[in-house]
């Protein structure tokens, strides 16, 4: 009997696992075929400044970090983050139930509490934890997460992770929302989620009705403010905030690898039973503390962004100079005004997208390249986002590289 | 609403979808047969769901493969 079924096994055939990813090894090898460099092989060998980096062997204006504030190389967010390696050591090698909260985890947990004037504040690992943990975890069976169709991935992943009924709706569309939120059982919990900036387009939510409807429907709403923090609102607390119904919002998810600058996500409530997402919440239970180097420079990189006011305001003013520049050129673009730090150029498609990004790169200049399923409607994008610390000249010269490259692709 | 006026309904909301007139029976599925991408079919659904005033989650339509399926579903949802 053994024997006959060892016979069976080696004469089975292997099923590759890998197979089904054959489509996108073609479409990859067909890009590269034509010889354009691999967009999503980029290699910085240097970085020499929050906007200048070593790409690929060339001197190149990086439009394309999320470094919105340029944080990065800011010199006490350095000295923090070396004192606290020399004095911590490197990594913490534990849960932060277990080992892993060192005196740092807890006052970087002290400043989002100062930065949101909010009562508790949980950091994870990264941003994409923090909102897979928290919507897996808030959201359980017969629960319902009512979320906008565009939301980032890692809000997908939460809903898929949790066990709640997933109902989207219409990108920004307030009546969508409403419709839902009236058709939802009686007594059922509801959890709305919602961004504050959406990373493809650039475009703000419309949060003032959105929020409204949503308590007035009797649900609970997180909004992600991850490409809002440190310059939108009066105190740089997000888009809720600028449209004054912060109040109203019960959770807001954000990250440290944007305007912050290093890594790590988080989340601010002024929920009385907060505390509790500490011991159920698995994404934040079952992995590694951050290294107290990293929550060092957070802590004051998030105490420095409280006093931002003029990068705020140049960081504006750069958004309005190349989106004008842009539309005047004459490329399409993501929003009809400029709403955030993101600003989108929409490409005729994928492969002309991925020649004008190649021309780009070689004038000397990184943005993102966007393509589906990361995109909304199919759309390939040359996602722009601009930095406080790109100078008046430097965005000058973006302007003059997207013409020549427009030019020679024949986009413009 | 009897099954077959649900049916009924649901044929004239997909009509602007079904873009290369397929004949809907039973069995014909929405990613196979009509090739609906998720755009489409969160339009589709939006439709649906309008119209019967219900809500069709997406762990309901994920167990939705074909016309027969889809018609059943909505005729469940709208009696309870």
């Amino acid at each position: 009997m053994a024997t006959a079924m060892t016979e069976a096994l080696t004469a089975a055939e292997p099923v590759d696992l890998l197979a089904k990813f054959d489509p996108i090894i073609q479409t990859r090898e067909q890009l590269l075929a034509a010889g354009v460099e691999d967009p999503f092989n980029l290699v910085m060998e240097q970085v020499l400044s929050p906007t200048r980096a070593i790409c690929n062997g060339r001197d190149t204006i990086l439009l394309g970090t999320y470094n919105y504030m340029g944080m990065t190389f800011d010199p006490d967010v350095i000295a923090a983050g070396q004192a606290a390696m020399q004095d911590f050591g490197a990594g913490t090698t534990g849960s932060r139930v277990l080992n892993g909260t060192f005196r740092d985890h807890r006052d970087v947990e002290a400043a989002l509490r100062e930065f949101y004037a909010m009562d508790h504040a949980m950091v994870f690992s990264t941003g994409y934890q923090a909102n897979l943990g928290i919507i897996s975890t808030l959201a359980g069976k017969g629960d319902y997460i009512i979320l906008d169709i565009d939301s980032h991935a890692s809000i997908w992943d939460g809903c898929a992770m949790g066990n709640a009924e997933v109902v989207p709706f219409k990108h920004n569309d307030v009546e969508a929302l409403e419709k839902r939120l009236k058709r939802v059982p009686e007594g059922a919990g509801k959890l709305v989620v919602l961004e504050g900036v959406y990373s493809m387009m650039g475009d703000v939510a419309p949060l003032k009705e959105m929020v409204r409807i949503s308590k007035a429907h009797g649900a609970m709403v997180l909004v992600d403010e991850a490409h809002s923090m440190g310059f939108i609102g009066e105190h740089g607390r997000g888009v809720a905030e600028d449209q004054g119904v912060i109040d109203d919002v019960d959770f807001i998810i954000g990250t440290f690898s944007k305007s912050v600058g290093t890594v790590g996500g988080f989340c601010v409530s002024n929920h009385p039973k907060f505390e509790v997402m500490r011991l159920v919440c698995r994404p934040y239970v079952f992995t590694a503390a951050l290294p107290p180097s990293v929550m060092a420079s957070s802590a004051t990189s998030i105490r420095k962004l409280m006093h931002g006011g003029n990068k705020r305001a140049h960081l504006w003013e750069n958004s309005r100079t190349l989106h004008k520049g842009l539309r005047d050129l004459g490329f399409e673009l993501g929003t009809e005004t400029p709403q955030s730090a993101i600003i989108a150029v929409i490409m005729p498609d994928l492969e002309r997208g991925a020649m004008m990004w190649e021309a780009l790169l070689k004038e000397g200049l990184y943005v993102n390249l966007a393509r589906p399923p990361a995109t909304p409607a199919g759309m390939t994008l040359l996602r722009c986002s601009l930095c406080a610390e790109h100078s008046a000249e430097q965005v000058q010269t973006i302007l003059g590289m997207f013409e020549r490259a427009g030019l020679a692709i024949g986009i413009i | 609403m009897s099954p077959a006026d649900v049916d009924a309904k649901i044929r004239s909301l997909i009509e602007p979808f079904n873009k290369k007139g397929i004949a809907i029976e039973d069995a014909t599925t929405f990613a196979g047969d009509l090739e609906f991408d998720s755009l489409t079919v969160m339009d589709f659904v939006a439709e649906i769901e309008d119209e019967f005033d219900v809500i069709i989650s997406m762990n309901q339509q994920a167990e939705i493969e074909n016309w027969g399926q889809l018609v059943a579903a909505v005729h469940k949802l709208q009696d309870s």
